[in-house]
């Protein structure tokens, strides 16, 4: 797949709470095509203190309208500027990086996405493909609290979504993996959110003998496995999250 | 017409800008971004004689305009690079520069030895100053004997261009250049990272698995100015000069400073078409100055 190197205009800004910005982005040539749970590399300009670029996964892809949507939780520098971003400021933006989850060739089979916090975020493009081609799909999405669960109007216009909270402020109180909803019976689990939150879902699938997928994101420089500063210690050894993931069978994971 | 070729011993760039070893993977990686061809040549990732799996996760820290790495030579061994690698560089119409290290004094020679049997690698670069490794790496590269007896033993195993690749990690890194020419070295090719550390303070634990790694990106190039003027007083072998250069400028500032070739690393990961645009933007800046030949501006600085 074809890596691109684009200056996107910035379309629509969005702010979804105190730290979460959506940043919907187009550009006057075709994007080039990108997958679900697929990343792109966003260069920081402008801050003596950034000097690599920011990873963010793709939270939507929308060919027709050419417009890719990114979810950024401000959470230092880089991501603080990114988050301050306007309405036609353009962003240079590496993509589409990594490969992407699995589509399943068995339609028939019924699929659970979990996703925490901001990890949620790929999983919406993940959704509105699944939807898409006709796949049944359920949706958990876990938080600290209600406000840190992101466009749950958009979300529940795909299809069914459940929700956790630390807090109980929203849905069932306690962890994803605590949720009703995984007395239900599923074929296979894609997991994108905070690494501890995947682990148990990697350990709920692996009980439950359910094949299941994890989007991770270790700390990464290129973004193109050249640098090899994002390995995950997995099964076959040292691999590159960038290249090799950020999706991975959760059978490659030492976890 | 101006004239942007330079010579390394007995290789030939058609101009001056190189990648460092770590930064630009086995050069494909970079071609959605770069014309290959276009570059002087390209240093591949580090390559020992056995496989090595590198140094646990975390491996990287960003700092103000720098970044710590503690990768640790992972690679998958030098036979694997010749038989799975090199049949994909070998017909590039560019200079592909293998990154040799080792453990020990006959690592670095069997491995030297094994990229001296593939036709179309015109010179290695060892590496005697890799901050990340428990043994050898920089152990050679911080005392002129040592330094010396490695190269040396290379030298002998290695009949096409050495280049060393020289740590700044010491008191007097013009003395370790020297020892190294006086070993047999082609030409030296200096920075290496610069030892250095980060830490979490939330957490109270260091940000490397390894503690302590190499220090790169625009923070190093004044460090790294400095040695390269130095150093290409002190010996007559050409000089690569490596070390935070982002844009054509800073190729520039490197050239006048006496490097004949410079090494592109870290920039490769903020702007993967970097490379390609320090090679325009040096032939604009010999026309602009009335230069034909990039000759003029090695060592041209005016003090």
């Amino acid at each position: 797949m074809k890596k691109h190197l684009v200056d996107l205009r910035i379309n629509k800004v969005e702010r979804l709470n105190e730290t979460c910005v959506l940043l919907v982005m187009t550009s006057d040539e075709a994007l080039p095509a990108c997958r679900p749970g697929q990343f792109a590399e966003l260069r920081v300009d402008e801050t003596p203190s950034v000097l690599l670029r920011r990873p963010i996964s793709i939270h939507s892809f929308d060919a027709e309208k050419n417009e890719i949507g990114f979810l950024v939780q401000v959470v230092g520098d880089g991501t603080r500027w990114l988050g301050s971003l306007s309405e036609g400021d353009k962003v240079n933006v590496l993509l589409p990086l990594g490969n992407g989850f699995t589509i399943l060739e068995d339609k028939s089979a019924r699929v659970l996405l979990v996703g925490g916090g901001v990890g949620s975020a790929p999983l919406y493009g993940l959704a509105q493909e699944l939807k898409r081609i006709g796949q049944d799909f359920a949706i958990l999405i876990g938080a600290r609290a209600a406000k840190d669960l992101y466009r749950r109007d958009e979300f529940e216009a795909l299809g069914r979504v459940e929700y956790t909270t630390e807090d109980g402020s929203l849905g069932e109180k306690g962890y994803v993996t605590n949720h009703s909803l995984l007395k239900e019976k599923f074929d296979y689990i894609y997991t994108c959110g905070p690494k501890p939150m995947m682990m148990a879902v990697a350990k709920y699938a692996r009980e439950n003998s359910i094949p299941c997928e994890a989007s991770l994101e270790n700390k990464m420089a290129c973004g193109l496995g050249a640098c090899l500063c994002c390995v995950e210690d997995t099964t076959s050894g040292n691999r590159c999250v960038c290249t090799d993931g950020p999706v991975f069978s959760i059978d490659e994971l030492k976890w | 017409m101006v004239k942007t070729d330079v010579k390394i011993g007995g290789l030939n760039l058609k101009n001056p800008v190189l990648t460092a070893s770590g930064t630009f993977g086995y050069g494909l990686e970079f071609a959605d971004f770069v014309d290959l061809n276009k570059l002087g040549g390209f240093i591949v990732k580090g390559t020992t004689l056995n496989h090595r799996e590198g140094n646990p996760y975390p491996r990287s820290a960003e700092t103000p305009m720098g970044m710590l790495n503690a990768v640790g030579l992972q690679n998958k061994g030098v036979d694997y690079f010749a038989e799975n690698i090199y049949p994909q560089l070998k017909d590039l119409d560019t200079n592909v520069i293998v990154n040799v290290s080792g453990a020990c004094i006959e690592d670095y020679v069997a491995c030297a030895e094994k990229v001296n049997a593939l036709d179309k690698i015109p010179a290695i670069e060892l590496n005697i100053s890799c901050p990340n490794v428990k043994q050898g790496g920089m152990a050679f590269g911080v005392q002129p004997q040592s330094a010396a007896e490695v190269v040396a033993a290379v030298r002998k195993a290695y009949d096409k261009t050495l280049i060393v690749k020289l740590s700044p990690n010491v008191t007097d890194i013009t003395e370790i250049a020297r020892a190294v020419e006086g070993a047999g070295a082609d030409s030296v090719s200096l920075i290496n990272t610069l030892l250095g550390m980060a830490i979490d303070s939330e957490k109270r634990r260091p940000v490397l698995s390894t503690i302590t790694g190499g220090m790169s990106g625009p923070a190093v190039k004044p460090i790294a100015l400095r040695m390269v003027w130095q150093v290409a007083k002190a010996v007559k072998v050409p000089v690569v000069g490596i070390g935070g250069i982002t844009n054509g400028r800073d190729a520039v500032e490197f050239l006048l400073a006496g490097a004949s070739a410079i090494e592109v690393g870290t920039a490769n990961f903020m702007n993967p078409a970097v490379t390609g645009e320090i090679v325009d933007y040096i032939e604009d800046y010999l026309v602009r100055h009335n230069m034909s030949s990039v000759d003029e501006l090695i060592g041209a600085l005016q003090v």
